[in-house]
C-alpha cells in the first residue's frame, strides 16, 4: 500500500500555456479543475486561494477559471480546505464539489463520506477529489522562519518556493535564488505530519506531484472509477500532454522510495509515541 | 425481503431533529422500511404505546431525571433492545440539555438531564446535532448486515461500527475542548479544517492552522471530535471507501451502472 490503489500512473503537464506560466510543476490540479468546471463535472472547487498575508493561503470555493488561476502554485503551509466542505454544498449550493488537498485532507474527505456524522449533504456531492503528494507541511510562522531567517528573503519578495533534490528553494521577483538544505527545515514541520502514513494521497480520485517526473512535469496517479472517468475524458479532449511514466527519469522508483521512507519513518514515530512517557503513551489515531 | 430487522425510535428529551434527519433520507427511508427494517416503535410515526422487543433502538434525546416515565422508558429500552444506539448529541453527550436549569412552565422541577449512557450501557454512538441523514442510513445498513448478512458482510459491518462502539465506551461527555485535549495536545492535528466544517453552531474557526473554539457557543454535541480524521481512522474500512459507498448505494437502490 505504499503507493495506494491505483488504476494507472502517467507523467503529464497541462496543455494550456496560461496555466503553466504560474503553476508549480505540470499544472495538473488547475488544468483538471478548469476542465471539470467547463464540462460541468464540478460546479466549483475548494482550493487554496490567496490570503491576506503573502504566501498564507485561504481556502476558497472557486467557481470560475479566474479564481482557479489565482490559486495556482504551491504554498508550503496549512490551508484548511476541509473547512469549506459543507459550506460548499450549503451557502454556495454546489451539487458537485471539487476539492484539492494533502493526503491527510483526502483521508478527512473519505471519512466524511463514510462516517458523515456532521457532514449532512456531503457524501454524494464530492465530484472530484484531487490529492497532492506531501512529505510534511509547515505552520505559517515556520515557513516565515525558513524563508526570512534562513533564506534571507522577505515573504513578500518571494516569487516561487520549491522543494526538490534535497533543497528548499526560494526564487525572488528580481531573479535571485536562495537555497537551504531541506534538513534545516525539518524542525519547523508541523508535529501532526509525523504520524501520517500516506505520501501520494492514496484516497484521492486523482493524485499528483512533481516527484518522479522531469522538471515542469508531474506524476499523476488515477485511483478511482470516478477519477479514471474524468481523467480519460480530459486526455481525450486534449487538455494534457502525457509521457509514459516508464520512459521518464527519475520515474516511479523515486516515488516509491520517498513514499517508503516517509511511511517507515512515521510508523516508527507512531510506535514510539506508545511509550513516550513512563508507563504512559500518547494516542494512536489509527486504533 | 425476508429477515428484516426490527427498529424503534425512542424519544427522550430532544427536539425531534434526529428523527427529522432520519426522515431526510427521503425515498431512502422507504427503502429501509421496505427491505431492511420494520419500524416497531416511534411516537411520531407509529401507533405503538409501549416499548416492544426490538433489534435496534435509536434513542433520541437525553433523560430527564425528574421525569419518571423517561427514566422507566430508557431502562425498558435497554432491557428490550439488542443494540442501543445513542442517536445524536443529546442522547450521546447531553448536548444543549446539559445547560438546563429548570424553571420552565409547566414543569419547573425538570432541571437535570443526562445522556442515556449515564443510566444504561450504550452500544453505538452517532454524535452531532443532528447526525447527518446519511450517517443514520449507513448505520442502519451496517446494523442490518451485522445481524442478517453473510460472514463477509458481518465482518465489514463490525469493522465499520467499531469506532462508533468505541465512542460509546469513551464516555458521555464531549465538547470542542476534546479537540485540544485529544488531538492538538496529543500532537496529532494537521489543520485540515474538518472540525470547523462539522460544527453545527459555527463555534470553531481556524487560527494559525488550528481550531479555535468559542466555548460559550459550544453545545457539546460531539460532532467536531468524532468527525476529525485524527480522532479515529480505521484504514481497513476507510481505504475501501469506493467499494463501501457502492455497496451502500446498491443497498439503497441507487447507482448500478
Amino acid at each position: 500500500m505504499v503507493l495506494g490503489n491505483y488504476k494507472s500512473v502517467i507523467s503529464a503537464r497541462a496543455a494550456d500555456a496560461e496555466i503553466l506560466k504560474r503553476s508549480q510543476d505540470g499544472g495538473i490540479v488547475t488544468q483538471l479543475f478548469a476542465y471539470a468546471l467547463e464540462e460541468g463535472i464540478i460546479d466549483g472547487a475548494i482550493v487554496a486561494g490567496p490570503g491576506e498575508e503573502p504566501w498564507k493561503p485561504e481556502p476558497v470555493v472557486a467557481t470560475t477559471r479566474a479564481e482557479l488561476l489565482a490559486a495556482r502554485g504551491t504554498r508550503y503551509t496549512i490551508s484548511p480546505n476541509m473547512m469549506l466542505i459543507k459550506e460548499a454544498t450549503r451557502s454556495y449550493g454546489l451539487d458537485k464539489v471539487g476539492i484539492v488537498g494533502t493526503p491527510c485532507q483526502m483521508q478527512a474527505v473519505r471519512k466524511a463520506q463514510l462516517y458523515p456524522m456532521a457532514m449532512r449533504k456531503v457524501p454524494d456531492k464530492i465530484a472530484l477529489a484531487i490529492g497532492i503528494f506531501c512529505m510534511e507541511n509547515f505552520p505559517y510562522q515556520g515557513l516565515e522562519a525558513i524563508v526570512e531567517d534562513h533564506c534571507n528573503v522577505k515573504m513578500e519578495s518571494a516569487d516561487k518556493m520549491d522543494i526538490g533534490k534535497g533543497k528548499f528553494s526560494v526564487y525572488t521577483e528580481r531573479g535571485a535564488v536562495s537555497q537551504i538544505p531541506l534538513k534545516a527545515t525539518h524542525k519547523y514541520e508541523q508535529p501532526g505530519c509525523h504520524v501520517c502514513l500516506d505520501y501520494v494521497a492514496n484516497l484521492a480520485d486523482v493524485s499528483t506531484g512533481s516527484v518522479g517526473s522531469p522538471d515542469g512535469w508531474s506524476t499523476v496517479f488515477v485511483r478511482t472509477k470516478n477519477g479514471e472517468n474524468v481523467w480519460s475524458k480530459a486526455i481525450d479532449a486534449g487538455y494534457f500532454e502525457t509521457k509514459d511514466i516508464a520512459s521518464v527519469k527519475p520515474g516511479l522508483d523515486l516515488v516509491t522510495k520517498l513514499a517508503t521512507d516517509k511511511i517507515d519513518k512515521n510508523k516508527k514515530f507512531v510506535e514510539a509515541r506508545a511509550t513516550f512517557g513512563v508507563n504512559k503513551g500518547l494516542r494512536n489515531p489509527y486504533i | 425481503m425476508a429477515n428484516k430487522i426490527t427498529v424503534g425510535h425512542v424519544h427522550m428529551s430532544g427536539c425531534t431533529g434526529c428523527l427529522v434527519s432520519l426522515a431526510d433520507n427521503y425515498e431512502g427511508l422507504f427503502k429501509i422500511f421496505d427491505d431492511y427494517a420494520d419500524l416497531v416503535y416511534c411516537l411520531t410515526l407509529a401507533d405503538v404505546r409501549h416499548i416492544p422487543e426490538m433489534d435496534v433502538a435509536l434513542v433520541e434525546g437525553s433523560v430527564c431525571l425528574q421525569d419518571e416515565t423517561s427514566v422507566r422508558e430508557i431502562k425498558e429500552t435497554r432491557e428490550r433492545a439488542k443494540i442501543v444506539v445513542a442517536l445524536g448529541g443529546c442522547a450521546a453527550y447531553g448536548n444543549i440539555t446539559r445547560f438546563c436549569r429548570g424553571g420552565q412552565w409547566n414543569q419547573p422541577q425538570h432541571e437535570s438531564y443526562v445522556p442515556i449512557g449515564d443510566l444504561i450501557d450504550v452500544d453505538i454512538v452517532i454524535p452531532s446535532c443532528p447526525p447527518g441523514a446519511e450517517s443514520i442510513r449507513n448505520v442502519c445498513v451496517m446494523a442490518y448486515l451485522l445481524l442478517q448478512g453473510t460472514d463477509e458482510q458481518k465482518e465489514l459491518a463490525a469493522a465499520y461500527l467499531k469506532p462508533l462502539m468505541d465512542l460509546a465506551k469513551r464516555g458521555t461527555e464531549a465538547c470542542g475542548c476534546d479537540l485540544m485535549y485529544d488531538v492538538i495536545n496529543q500532537g496529532l492535528c494537521m489543520g485540515c479544517g474538518t472540525c470547523a466544517a462539522s460544527c453545527p453552531v459555527r463555534a470553531i474557526t481556524m487560527e494559525y492552522g488550528r481550531p479555535a473554539i468559542d466555548r460559550d457557543m459550544c453545545i457539546k454535541c460531539g460532532a467536531c471530535y468524532a468527525q476529525c480524521p485524527r480522532s479515529f481512522f480505521n484504514f481497513d474500512v476507510i481505504n475501501q471507501f469506493e467499494g463501501i459507498m457502492e455497496a451502500i448505494d446498491g443497498a439503497m437502490g441507487k447507482g448500478g451502472e
